[in-house]
């Protein structure tokens, strides 16, 4: 029967209908019992909607100032590389404040996983521009629509970390139906997984709505998702290494 | 062990800090402490330790947060305009109430400044430097052997009261060689139920500057957390003095300008002119208690820093006009004289003697 995971807190929650947070807060908490690593995690939470995770999940948990969540991450990690450490960020954090952290983290193959909710816009701030709004979508920041040719083009992260040599696993998935979110789930699974087993950094990039910040219904939210984001960040395994080791050595024996 | 070996400063501190315990340390290169993570590669991995080049001071500090918060003993070293930098990470680590030792090997500034040793920083240092109502306590070190020494010590401090505690030197005492007892390790030791160690057999521990709820929670935080400031203030205040008990003329000074200040009053002695010194050994809290002893004693006070006025402001709030206050200081990488400091108080001495003459 179905029932509440061990590692997920039984409080109500603060987001706004139709976020994604809550939906990647579960699965988290999920993969957490699945592996049996509640008591074994500490969940990093970076500035942003995400800054409170730690009251949704039943771990430790670190706040970092913003952007610097895989430093901080980076830090009790080679403090205690007994336990799991969780990078939990949002577009803002992960790729404009905290660009330099998530590349270098990434760069020297820490230790640990960080999960990127991308929801193409600042969320707690009310709104504004984010590093990886689509060109045309309005902000607060960008009231006539996002102008390449003045802020540049939306980064993607999986496509940019996918240059460095270290990292271990690298994968876009997105929660707007169903499907998705199973796929996202097996997606925190491997990456907590091999963490647990110490095979390298691992980082999974989570197409998410804002309905809010984005003036639309829920509804509309989850299918924009699909229908304007996925376009410009495909949902893709980029990288799996430690798949493909297990699969060499399948072979070899 | 109590053999005296030649060390440059910064790697006296360096030792000292692998002696007091510490395991992690992450930083970011600047001139003038590099003998810092230079001695740190080599020697973290000879004791299973941690060195981490960062790749920044918003990084580096970061990286102590979260060692801090696994409940080890993190360092982190730069200097002036990489202190600045670290100032974010800093105020997160005094609102987390975490422990940890930051070392500030001074140089010229405002902005990229130059290289050569300065104080420019004693405000920066002493109150606050980042965000919010927040105090980290101040060493100050003025040799190889003190920087040694006041590193087991900061350790101590930084988990008696679980907040930073910052090393402030003038990069002439980090680059100097003298010769150094390297300190035994103080014996102390701190439980940390608070640390980071997975919620396993108890509750989940949270660590965060962040106070939302209720709504008097942050304002509740800083009563605490100033209910500690003010204890410290009590207890930890320290001041080396040099011939002041019959002193008519007071030198305050710290770092190289208190071995300058040093030296004069032994040639102004010399002369027959009773001058003392007054080191301040913490910069925060400042020892105002010894300060006001001392300084109610004399006919004028003179501090001498190696910025245009920094320290001195302390030293008038602590002789709140009951005696002159007078300044002597040098900016940019200059170093006091000896012959200023002499000059300016022989100065006195005339001014003192026409002025008895004349009444």
């Amino acid at each position: 029967m179905y029932k509440r995971p061990e590692s997920l807190s039984d409080v109500r929650t603060h987001y706004c209908a139709g976020c994604g947070h809550g939906i990647i807060h579960k699965l988290i908490a999920e993969v957490l019992d699945e592996l049996e690593l509640r008591e074994k995690t500490i969940v990093i939470a970076p500035v942003g909607c995400s800054v409170l995770i730690y009251n949704y999940l039943e771990v430790d948990g670190l706040e970092a100032a913003h952007g610097r969540a895989p430093a901080v991450a980076t830090g009790i990690k080679r403090a205690r590389p007994e336990m799991l450490v969780i990078s939990y960020q949002g577009d803002g954090d992960l790729l404009a404040i905290g660009t330099g952290e998530t590349v270098h983290a990434a760069n020297r193959g820490e230790d640990i996983s960080v999960i990127f909710v991308n929801n193409a816009i600042y969320g707690m701030t009310g709104g504004q521009l984010a590093p990886t709004t689509l060109v045309g979508q309005k902000t607060l920041t960008s009231p006539a629509g996002r102008n390449s040719a003045d802020v540049g083009f939306p980064i993607r992260a999986c496509e940019m970390l996918d240059t460095l040599e270290a990292p271990a696993y690298i994968e876009r998935t997105s929660v707007h139906n169903p499907g998705a979110i199973r796929k996202t789930k097996k997606a925190i699974f491997k990456a907590l997984k091999y963490q647990k087993e110490g095979r390298g950094y691992s980082f999974v990039e989570i197409l998410s709505m804002c309905p809010t910040n984005w003036g639309v219904q829920p509804p509309e939210a989850a299918d924009w998702v699909k229908s304007d984001m996925v376009p410009w960040y495909p949902l893709k395994k980029f990288r799996d290494r430690p798949a493909d080791e297990d699969a060499d050595k399948e072979k070899a024996s | 062990m109590s053999e005296k070996v030649l060390m440059k400063g910064n790697e006296a501190l360096a030792e000292a800090a692998v002696i007091a315990g510490c395991r992690h340390y992450f930083a970011y290169p600047i001139t003038p402490q590099n003998e810092i993570p230079a001695y740190m590669s080599r020697r973290m991995p000879e004791v299973g330790g941690t060195f981490l080049q960062a790749e920044s001071e918003l990084a580096a500090i970061s990286m102590v947060l979260g060692a801090a918060a696994g409940g080890v003993r993190a360092m982190t070293s730069s200097s002036s305009p990489g202190i600045s930098l670290k100032q974010e990470g800093i105020s997160y680590i005094a609102g987390s109430e975490l422990p940890c030792v930051l070392v500030n090997i001074m140089r010229g500034g405002p902005g990229l400044g130059a290289i050569a040793g300065a104080q420019g920083d004693y405000f920066q240092a002493t109150r606050g430097g980042g965000n919010g109502d927040y105090r980290t306590i101040v060493l100050a070190p003025g040799s190889a052997q003190e920087l040694a020494d006041f590193t087991i010590e900061a350790f101590d401090l930084a988990d008696e009261y679980r907040m930073p505690v910052m090393i402030l030197a003038d990069g002439y005492i980090g680059q100097m060689s003298e010769p150094v007892v390297l300190p035994k390790p103080s014996g102390k030791s701190f439980e940390k139920p608070w640390a980071l160690t997975g919620a396993k057999g108890r509750k989940k521990n949270i660590i965060c500057s962040m106070k939302l709820i209720p709504d008097t929670a942050l304002e509740e935080h800083n009563l605490r957390l100033q209910e500690k400031y003010d204890l410290i203030t009590e207890k930890v205040h320290r001041a080396d003095t040099y011939m002041i008990d019959d002193a008519d003329w007071l030198v305050v000074a710290y770092g190289t300008s208190a071995r300058i200040a040093r030296k004069a009053v032994d040639r102004l002695r010399g002369e027959g002119i009773k001058a003392g010194l007054f080191r301040p050994l913490t910069l925060w809290p400042f020892p105002e208690k010894e300060l006001y002893e001392a300084g109610s004693k004399v006919q004028k006070i003179l501090t001498v820093e190696m910025s245009l006025g920094q320290m001195v402001e302390d030293v008038k709030l602590t002789m709140n006009g009951e005696v002159e206050v007078d300044f002597h200081g040098r900016a940019g990488g200059a170093v006091p004289a000896l012959d200023d400091i002499i000059e300016r108080i022989n100065g006195y001495e005339r001014e003192n003697h026409t002025h008895v003459q004349a009444s």
